[in-house]
């Protein structure tokens, strides 16, 4: 469906599935600058102000018990900070606030892109390379100011075999430079096809036949949208985690 | 689907790849991040840290104090049942003593009263002896009485009153 046309039409139906994820200009529609207002501008917005009403007003009680807002914050916090240590050691636990801003900005993009009429600011490869290039080029630059050319060593698998090392060298070598793209593009691919297909299904129901079919498979594509908005931050995170243990301990 | 403005050209494609676009996302991506990483860095985090270990550390105090006061309570115990069994121990010695000072103290009384009764006794035959005695003298007296008073009535002639006596005299101790 990535392929679809907007405005194609089969059997008087209309598809725009793709159409949601126009970036428009908030006021007016002249073209897209740089600096001007968009929808993206909103929804980002609107990330910022949940995390902020989340994690900042939520706990201002600082209350040993806690209510239920601060409970959720501190469960973020528990759950991002232990992925941290337990996946990039205790000397990654100093990363920790960057993890945790690209978790909470991709969980809150995704959940709020699930609201219906919002526009899902992860769903734009622009905006997931960004992140995905700002890891890779981050946690490259951290691995050679640690351990200076040592960080090489990633890429030197010393329990193989002498004869198998080069070759498998060269794998890890281009898996290396793979993973911006594979980080970018599973995050705004899952994210885009999922809110395509609830289009496509939704632009079936104007058949009156298929419309009870049509809202039950909405119903059910949405139920799995919010499993993949989490997933897809964890996996976002975790990954991170993961790139980061390789700059900080880059001998196997 | 109703969200494409009718004046704007619908052109075919993804948007996703419209590059146009790409400058504007980056730039408000990257005010997005930056504002989210401040609020996060400078507010939330050490906040919410901050919290989360004044909790562990009233949780470690509060367990503390509590194994501190199970131990008061075990040596408040331990104590009781020492001062118990030492109570016990005492209140046998005191039984055995007191048994031992009690027989001891009957053996005495026993003793004593053996000897008033003896003491007693001996006082009794004595004085059994004395009125078997007198007794004896008295029943010789009306014996010898008697004896004159009948030879003087049967015998004519004067009496020889001594003689008398002595055949009476033999006559009772007989």
């Amino acid at each position: 469906m990535t392929e679809q046309t907007s405005g194609a039409e089969e059997g008087g139906l209309v598809f725009h599935p793709m159409d949601q994820f126009r970036v428009t200009p908030l006021f007016g529609d002249g073209p897209v600058g740089i600096f001007t207002v968009t929808n993206v501008t909103l929804w980002m917005g609107l990330t910022v102000l949940c995390i902020f009403l989340l994690l900042v007003l939520g706990t201002s009680r600082r209350a040993l018990i806690p209510n239920r807002i601060q409970s959720i914050g501190e469960l973020a916090y528990g759950f991002i900070f232990k992925m941290v240590e337990d996946v990039s050691g205790k000397d990654g636990v100093k990363y920790f606030p960057l993890i945790m801003t690209l978790f909470m900005f991709i969980v809150f993009s995704n959940f709020l892109g699930l609201l219906p009429g919002a526009f899902t600011t992860t769903s734009h490869i622009a905006v997931t390379a960004v992140l995905a290039m700002g890891v890779f080029l981050f946690v490259t630059i951290l691995g050679f100011v640690k351990h200076g050319f040592g960080f090489l060593s990633v890429f030197w698998i010393s329990s193989a075999p002498l004869v198998l090392r080069p070759i498998l060298a060269i794998i890890e070598i281009i898996s290396y430079f793979v993973r911006p793209l594979s980080h970018s593009i599973r995050l705004a691919g899952n994210m885009m096809a999922g809110h395509a297909v609830i289009k496509v299904f939704a632009a079936f129901a104007a058949i009156a036949v298929i419309s009870p079919f049509s809202v039950i498979a909405i119903t059910a594509i949405y139920a799995l949208e919010v499993l993949v908005a989490f997933i897809q931050a964890y996996v976002f995170a975790i990954l991170t985690c993961v790139y980061l243990k390789d700059a900080l301990h880059p001998h196997h | 689907m109703a969200k494409t403005p009718s004046d704007v050209p619908v052109e075919p494609g993804m948007p996703q790849l419209d590059f146009t676009t790409f400058p504007n996302q980056m730039f408000w991506l990257f005010v997005t991040i930056v504002a989210i990483y401040f609020v996060l860095s400078k507010i939330a985090l050490p906040r919410i840290g901050a919290v989360l270990s004044d909790r562990q550390d009233t949780i470690e105090h509060d367990l503390a104090r509590a194994e501190e006061l199970k131990q008061m309570a075990e040596d408040a115990e331990k104590a009781y049942n020492k001062a118990l069994a030492d109570a016990r121990i005492e209140a046998n010695n005191i039984i055995n003593d007191t048994k031992l000072e009690m027989k001891a103290e009957l053996g005495r009384k026993i003793a004593d009263a053996d000897l008033q009764i003896a003491e007693r006794a001996k006082e009794s035959e004595q004085k059994l002896n004395d009125i078997k005695a007198k007794a004896k003298s008295s029943i010789l007296d009306v014996a010898n009485e008697i004896a004159i008073d009948i030879v003087v009535k049967v015998s004519p002639g004067p009496i020889d009153e001594k003689l008398i006596m002595k055949s009476v005299s033999q006559k009772v101790t007989e």
